[in-house]
């Protein structure tokens, strides 16, 4: 086990090479009631413990750096240090948010070069790179919707439509902006049900909200049926970018006829996923929700007096914009990873980030269909992703998609997506990415069939499992019951 | 093969109802319920006094990985709930007819628990 | 190809294997009057170019002497911090969903969400939010939510709050109806005690408080809690962990303490960047647990006893809620919220009050540069924290035009926010401003107060 940081703690020790020293009468002018009256337990330690400490923890995560990680719908797909390297500089670390132009000529230079690249990419007239993540995204998508019917009066339109297979965040974000959310049932073949939503749609539907290719891993065909029938209906489409990386310079959202769009660069734009963030969902939209963008946007003045070609718009030239999503402008080191990124790949390389991931996909899906595994949806083409069903393994021999999950860990691959999309039962997600070689798909395969056969000879081994790695399976419903967030110098237990 | 007892009534949505001595309603969740969602790790309740119609969202019962919605059976008004459950939600799986119930209503009418399904007819609705 | 391992033999191998003619047949089911034209982007870079032209985009914005805060600190950042935390196993690992794979993520975490809580004096912290000004729209919402006494949509927001964070809470606010009602300012940059009883008897579900606020001014936190909780409302408390080294803690406010406490964390070990990425840190009372939004941590056991780490309480979010969930978030901010455990590990509450310290003696010490420039006043009177607003004779906006040509960035304006404030200047002088520093930038200001620009000088 590891210990705690607090646990390596004694009183009077301190990494004094960061503390400034300024006399503690500096405070004096403060009123003395507004003071602190007992500093806060926080641990007293060297540096060297410090460093330490986090160097070991960082050795009990599973990372892109280190192990093949097909989660799916994440697109855990190899981060170009160059990237970071190239967001690392200082001048753009030390740049105050609230610079003016004559002082960031860099960074709005950057930022325009990437809203042009995203509108290009993904076929929008407008994109603003506010959102700091895929859901901060979805949420202004969404918002703009509402800005949109609102500004023509069009009040009636109270309800969010979504596939029954998409993504929970869809509808929390269409409840967030106020809207009631009814579920599109979606066929065996992997489809939007049309009839269905042919039947749903009203002068009450303010929108649909869909992934293409969807979580299924198919790529929805019936996508301009689809476009006509919301529209016909006043509705406007929202594309979600989760799956962007399966498309990429092969269809455009805004050539399949969506409204708006958000992109997740933590995947398709290869920015690190920092073990849950941060990450950044620029948003796109055609021509009617131009005005409604999130601010801030950065303009392009070539004939400005002053030489500065780049600056925030104004205020009043977005008046109807649904406003800012926080204090400044977004992850803006993200950005400017997601920008360093395309300028390596260029016009050919974002068009093989599709084909490949693709090929991969296709690839994996059928060595373990070889293997005798079940697929979700046999008779289609996988994109860049693709469901199996333990189903069968799960009947017969009493192992579900966590054991095998589980399991995999052992063999040094991190899990798939396990229990995604729900109405798959016992499914597992499976995304390789475009930068995994063969040799890496071929030892999942491996590690699949050799999971396979011990679930049918030792089911225990994987109702078990994981056996290597630093814990096993853990008591989440005691966790749950009785929630310990805070350590509270309590003993450590066992 | 989960329990249904046949002397109270029942939800499609598997909230069951009991008419008790004194004329209230005493509300949970079924035997076949608290399977499917595995172990109950937390239970909100509504506040007693709370005005609820039959079909209202009332309560929410969660699993680790599952939540579900608790509606109304009949209209009334809550008269009490049961605050074990803030420290023992297992008792939602151990005794689901008993100790495990959610609160207790004072129905408005209490011919509204007719319209709600027998044991034979909630029986059904789970196997279909 | 960047970044794609693919040789020829290999592709023509996977082909065979799935009885494809080609990379390209694999998109046959997009209907082919959607597929995409060429699309009119550059031809790709190798990384040394790419550098080539990043490196010259940053050159262009580097070597600012800093004299702004308004939400973001120009703090000293040890060396360790992002060593440590761009490690490959912390930076390129994703949420941890797999708990077993990801213990190293997990435990920071809860001892991320446990320095927080005591920095705060609150029962419990989240694993964070994406930046403070979108945690205080949650933290209205989770208000609305979980004040069970009140049925109000409405909350109090001080004037004093920075204006960009009452701007994103507004738009994340807007879409449920709830409403942001102003408290006024007195003439001494602080909430007007005397307004409060216009709101007595009124049903709002939370007041919102800043600590110190936008002005660097100290509130009256505890009486304008202990007013608020009279009322039946929540207090949210908006502030800077720094400064909670030496200030009350939203914990300690009153006699029972906020209800909410929210902030950015950046402060804490993350460069500022251009505002982002940052974090928002999210603290709450017990009572309030199953509203919190985000990720929470919990400790546990495996069944040999060991002890591990978790996500909890997930019936909560997202992907099993729904619609229903307490917000849409799906992530935290991990990796920044890595560096800033890393810096409060190694800063301690020695260290941080030192920090603390510092900033307000190297504020105290800018005040009496500016303030030696004839015409030059500190705009409200009282104590300071961290930032003060000062009244310049002449127009700002010229003022930080002029300073910029000098590569100074002389503070935040207040016109745009605050109308009545226009001749002031928002400014900041953090531990990493030297005396020097603050001669020069009071030298460049005095020379602009007594040569105005030609432009005006014709006028």
């Amino acid at each position: 086990m590891s210990k705690l940081i607090f646990e390596l703690s004694t009183e009077g020790r301190g990494a004094r090479a960061q503390w400034p020293q300024t006399p503690a009468e500096a405070l004096d002018d403060l009123p003395g009631e507004l003071r602190r009256r007992t500093p806060p337990a926080l641990p007293h330690l060297s540096e060297l413990q410090v460093v330490r400490h986090y160097t070991r923890l960082s050795q009990r995560n599973f990372s892109i750096d280190t192990h093949f990680y097909p989660l799916g719908s994440c697109t855990m797909k190899y981060n170009p240090r160059g990237a970071h390297r190239a967001a690392s500089q200082p001048g753009f670390l030390q740049r105050h948010p609230l610079a003016p132009p004559a002082l960031s000529q860099g960074v709005l230079g950057c930022l325009h070069r990437l809203q042009a690249i995203l509108e290009e990419v993904t076929g929008m007239r407008g994109v603003s790179l506010a959102p700091m993540a895929g859901a901060q995204g979805e949420f202004a998508g969404i918002a703009m919707i509402r800005a949109y019917h609102e500004a023509r009066g069009d009040h009636e339109r109270k309800e969010i439509l979504i596939p029954t297979a998409a993504h929970g965040t869809n509808p929390a974000t269409a409840s967030m902006c106020g809207y009631r959310v009814r579920e599109i049932p979606v066929t065996s073949g992997g489809d939007v049900d049309l009839e269905a939503l042919q039947q749903a749609v009203g002068p009450h539907t303010a929108g649909l909200m869909m992934t293409n290719p969807s979580t299924c891993g198919v790529f929805e065909t019936q996508i301009r049926a689809i476009a006509d029938t919301i529209h016909g209906a006043g509705g406007l489409l929202y594309y979600d970018g989760a799956n962007l990386n399966a498309i990429l310079g092969k269809v455009r959202p805004g050539d399949m006829g969506f409204d708006v769009i958000h992109m997740n660069l933590h995947k398709t734009f290869a920015t690190p996923h920092g073990g849950g963030g941060p990450g950044a969902g620029p948003v796109g939209v055609n021509e009617r929700l131009l005005p409604f963008l999130p601010r801030p946007l950065v303009v392009e003045d070539r004939t400005a007096d002053d030489g500065l070609h780049y600056r925030w718009a104004d205020k009043a030239e977005s008046p109807h914009s649904i406003g800012t999503l926080s204090a400044f402008g977004g992850n803006i080191g993200i950005l400017l990873r997601a920008l360093a990124y395309a300028l390596l790949l260029g016009r050919d390389g974002l068009l093989r980030v599709a084909e490949y991931a693709t090929l991969n996909a296709n690839y994996l899906a059928r060595a373990l269909e070889d293997a005798g595994f079940q697929l979700a949806f046999p008779q289609r083409r996988a994109s860049h992703e693709f469901i199996i069903t333990l189903q069968r393994e799960a009947r017969e021999w009493g192992v579900g998609a966590t054991d095998f999950a589980k399991r995999l860990l052992d063999h040094g691959v991190h899990a798939p997506t396990v229990h995604f999309p729900l109405l798959i039962p016992e499914c597992l997600l499976i995304e390789p990415t475009e930068t995994e070689d063969l040799a890496t798909l071929d030892a999942f395969v491996a590690a699949m069939q050799a999971t396979r056969r011990e679930a049918e000879a030792h089911p225990d081994r994987l109702h078990q499992a994981p056996h290597t790695m630093p814990i096993g399976r853990l008591d989440e419903v005691s966790a749950a019951r009785n929630p310990d967030l805070v350590w509270r110098g309590d003993p450590p237990m066992a | 093969m989960s329990q249904l007892p046949d002397d109270i009534k029942y939800l499609n949505t598997h909230e069951w109802a009991r008419l008790e001595d004194d004329g209230e309603v005493s509300v949970g969740i079924t035997d076949f319920a608290q399977q499917e969602l595995g172990d109950v790790v937390y239970v909100e309740l509504p506040e007693a006094g709370t005005e609820v119609k039959a079909g209202d969202e009332v309560a929410v019962v969660e699993s680790v990985k599952a939540a579900s919605d608790i509606y109304a059976p009949v209209t009334g008004v809550v008269t009490a709930v049961n605050s074990d459950l803030d420290t023992a939600p297992e008792w939602v799986n151990n005794d689901p007819y008993g100790r495990g119930y959610f609160f207790r209503i004072a129905p408005r009418d209490a011919a509204e628990l007719d319209e709600l399904l027998d044991a034979e007819a909630y029986a059904e609705s789970i196997e279909g | 190809m960047p970044f794609i391992p693919h040789t020829e033999a290999e592709v023509g191998q996977m082909l065979a294997r799935i009885d494809a003619p080609s990379v390209a047949a694999l998109f046959e089911e997009i209907p082919s009057e959607l597929r995409a034209a060429p699309l009119d982007l550059h031809d790709g870079l190798n990384e040394m170019d790419m550098l080539r032209w990043m490196g010259a985009q940053a050159r262009k914005d580097e070597g600012t002497l800093c004299f702004a805060g308004a939400g973001c600190y120009d703090h000293h950042i040890p060396a360790a911090v992002w060593d440590i935390a761009t490690r490959g196993e912390f930076m390129t690992a994703y949420t941890p969903y797999q708990a077993e794979a990801s213990q190293g993520t997990l435990q920071l975490i809860y001892e991320y969400q446990s320095m927080m809580a005591h920095l705060m004096a609150m029962d419990l912290s989240n694993a964070s939010l994406y930046d403070g000004a979108s945690g205080l729209g949650e933290a209205l919402l989770m208000a609305v939510r979980g004040n069970r006494g009140s049925r109000s949509r409405r909350v109090l927001v001080a004037d004093s709050l920075n204006p960009r964070y009452r701007g994103a809470a507004q738009t994340i606010v807007g879409p449920q109806h709830i409403e942001l009602v102003p408290l006024a300012l007195d003439a001494s940059g602080v909430t007007d005690t005397e307004v409060l009883a216009e709101h007595e008897g009124l049903d709002f579900a939370a007041l919102v408080i800043q600590q110190p606020n936008y002005f660097g001014r100290l509130e009256s936190v505890h009486s304008l809690t202990d007013w608020a909780h009279a009322q039946g409302m929540l207090v949210i408390a908006v502030v800077n962990p720094i400064a909670a080294a030496v200030l009350a803690p939203p914990g300690e406010w009153g006699e029972n303490g906020a209800d909410i406490a929210v902030g950015d964390g950046q402060p804490l070990g993350i460069p500022m960047a251009s505002g982002g990425p940052s974090f928002g840190f999210m603290c709450c009372t017990e009572r309030l647990v199953r509203q919190m939004p985000g990720r929470l941590i919990g400790r546990a056991t495996d069944a040999r006893g060991t002890p591990g780490y978790t996500l909890v309480l997930q019936a909560r979010e997202q992907h099993i809620r729904r619609s229903k969930a307490t917000s849409n978030i799906c992530t935290n901010q991990g990796l920044l919220v890595t560096a800033a455990t890393i810096h409060m590990a190694l800063l301690g509450a020695t260290g941080l009050a030192q920090v603390a310290t510092a900033c307000h003696h190297a504020n105290n010490q800018l005040l009496r540069h500016l303030t030696a420039i004839p015409g030059v006043q500190v705009r409200f009177d009282g104590p300071h924290f961290h930032e003060a607003a000062v009244r310049l004779p002449v127009d700002p906006a010229t003022v930080l035009t002029q300073l910029a040509a000098e590569g100074i960035l002389g503070g935040v304006p207040l016109a745009p926010d605050y109308p009545g404030l226009s001749d002031c200047l928002l400014v900041c002088a953090t531990e990493m401003r030297t005396d020097a520093d603050m001669a020069r930038f009071a030298g460049a200001l005095a020379r602009t107060l007594t040569a105005p620009p030609r432009c005006q000088a014709g006028a």
